[in-house]
């Protein structure tokens, strides 16, 4: 479609990755990736457990060092500069990472004085993100209290609370029901209408289609990356869900 | 796998070796005024007897208090002068014994053996020259003359807790975070990694003040444990052996996942060598010579030695400067490790 080749060109790219290779011994868990992600756009990972996922958004947050490939995260470079991504970037990890024992507050305080925001602002920010949950009331609850689907959309609020350039969510939806799902997908709207750059993996296809661009790795490799209506059009697919069994098909390791 | 069948293992041979009350190779002194043939005699009967090595030949009286507080010296053995002469001419001689009492079990029992040895060579006397007389022994017991046990378990129970809230603590919290995940998070954020341990360590370095000060006042009010050194040095030493628990705990947190295996770790393969192989309870001096060998690398045998010395013999840091560069050395090698093993990428 040349309408998104438009936009893409016009587009300021703030995530920079080609030929990014991640090894563990002898399994290649990404194999010679490469892709551009612009600026303000919602970009979704998919693929089956084991794709490789994880270990490429974990590369991209530092947490890991690549084995080779040029990455260049929110304008600076994955190998020297990764103090400075930290500084850009919020993540929100498959695993629940708040402190159960603290109450709300607590949370926004002490992550907020993780990223060095001054004390008015975390009050502010506090103040803003629990109000737009409909948490306000709540705020001096112990976290263990609360419903798994609030603590995710807790964790999201918190994990932009530095208003970061780039976002980045690892399966955040895993083993939430659907509605607090749409509600999930309604703050990563508002966030990347914000100006915030979303990097999400997932694989739930029906939130594929919530994308703006998705790529699709299968054993490590990227195998399509479009639009979902490209690629639905492309795959002769009516919904993301067939695109991703069509592709997920030719892996080694079927675990479909 | 390796903790399910190695422990046991390394439980049984630990317990079955190093557990034992019987004293061989103890370290003493010989002060021989008269140097003559009985006093030469006497003295090869003691170091053949497989209970004592001589750890020093002494020729002043005032060379006893230093040998005491170098720490190595169990027993000193003091020959009065003209030692045969004595006994031929006036029946009767004097040897004086005496006794680190620091370790009250093991004075007391080296005490014994010396006495049934000497004991013996007065039987074998009299039989050859056929003439009563009497070897006296005189006995002091230094440090601890009343033989309170207390004396002795208290520098333990304080290395013992020290280590157990300073390394287990902090190991476990640690792998806490790593288990909820909220570890991960920390690493993205810009805190730095050495950030990161020193917020999590400030905490158990207070807890483990408190408790050390604890453990010596209550030591000292109601147990009237004496503090004959320095107290500062006293309190110095410990902040070290602290520091040194804590780079230990950090140590462990960095090589398990899970609070169970940081827990399980710090309890199999740090307490229990720990009260086996440091000299706690069990003098070192007994055991097989490659347990000794590992009880090198045990701080809290460092650790025992540095606060009895100093709480009993009022030692000062000229006598154990060794210990304390040990203790700092440990330190430095567990610090360095865990930064090695801690990186800021996680794979």
């Amino acid at each position: 479609m040349p309408e998104s080749e438009q936009i893409a060109e016009k587009r300021e790219t703030i995530i920079y990755v080609r030929d990014l290779v991640k090894r563990f011994g002898s399994f290649i868990a990404n194999d010679h990736l490469s892709f551009d992600v612009y600026k303000g756009e919602i970009f979704g990972f998919l693929g089956a457990n084991g794709a490789g996922k994880t270990t490429a958004i974990r590369i991209l947050c530092g947490l890991s060092t690549p084995t080779s490939g040029q990455i260049n995260v929110a304008g600076y470079d994955a190998y020297l500069e990764t103090e400075k991504i930290k500084q850009n970037i919020g993540y929100m990890s498959q695993k629940f990472s708040l402190y159960e024992d603290l109450t709300l507050e607590e949370n926004f305080t002490f992550y907020g004085g993780v990223y060095g925001l001054s004390r008015k602002q975390i009050n502010e920010k506090t103040k803003l993100l629990l109000t737009r949950l409909d948490l306000l009331d709540e705020s001096k609850t112990i976290l263990k209290a609360l419903p798994l689907g609030w603590k995710q959309k807790l964790a999201f609020c918190v994990a932009i609370m530095h208003d970061p350039k780039i976002v980045f969510l690892d399966e955040p939806t895993g083993g939430v029901d659907p509605i607090t799902r749409r509600q999930f997908w309604d703050l990563i709207y508002e966030a990347s209408h914000n100006g915030i750059t979303v990097f999400v993996t997932t694989h739930y296809m029906d939130e594929a289609e919530y994308c703006e661009r998705v790529t699709i790795m299968v054993d490590g490799r990227i195998d399509a990356l479009d639009t979902p209506a490209n690629l639905k059009k492309q795959y002769q697919a009516a919904s993301m869900n067939e695109v991703f069994l069509r592709l997920a098909r030719t892996a080694r390791a079927t675990g479909l | 796998m390796i903790i399910l069948f190695g422990m046991p293992v390394v439980q049984v041979l630990l317990f079955g070796f190093a557990i034992t009350n019987d004293i061989k190779d103890a370290r003493i002194a010989i002060l021989d005024k008269s140097n003559d043939y009985m006093t030469r005699e006497i003295t090869n009967k003691l170091l053949s007897s497989g209970y004592f090595i001589l750890g020093e030949n002494l020729d002043k009286d005032d060379q006893i208090d230093k040998v005491f507080r170098k720490g190595n010296i169990r027993e000193v053995v003091i020959f009065e002068k003209n030692f045969a002469e004595k006994i031929e001419k006036e029946k009767h001689a004097a040897i004086q014994i005496i006794a680190d009492a620091s370790d009250p079990n093991m004075a007391n029992l080296l005490f014994n053996y010396t006495r049934s040895i000497l004991n013996d060579y007065q039987r074998q006397l009299f039989k050859d020259k056929q003439f009563p007389m009497q070897i006296q022994t005189e006995t002091r017991m230094l440090y601890n003359a009343e033989l309170k046990s207390v004396y002795m378990f208290v520098p333990g129970i304080i290395t013992i807790l020290l280590m157990l809230i300073s390394a287990m603590m902090t190991s476990i919290s640690i792998a806490r975070e790593k288990e909820l995940g909220t570890m991960e998070i920390l690493l993205v954020s810009p805190l730095k990694p050495l950030q990161i341990i020193v917020g999590k360590v400030i905490p158990y370095v207070l807890l483990s003040c408190v408790n050390a000060v604890i453990i010596l006042l209550l030591s000292f009010f109601i147990f009237g444990m004496p503090i004959q050194g320095s107290l500062l040095l006293l309190i110095a030493e410990t902040v070290l052996f602290i520091i040194m628990s804590l780079s230990l705990g950090i140590f462990i947190s960095t090589v398990s996942q899970t609070q169970q295996m940081a827990m399980m770790l710090s309890m199999f393969a740090l307490m229990l060598p720990t009260i086996l192989l440091s000299g706690f309870i069990f003098p070192i001096e007994n055991m097989p010579v490659p347990l000794q060998y590992l009880s090198l690398i045990m701080p809290s045998r460092w650790f025992i030695i540095i606060i009895k010395a100093i709480m009993m013999k009022g030692s000062d840091i000229m006598f154990l400067w060794r210990e304390t560069l040990i203790l700092v050395g440990l330190t430095l090698f567990f610090i360095a490790m865990s930064v090695k093993k801690f990186k800021v990428r996680l794979a």
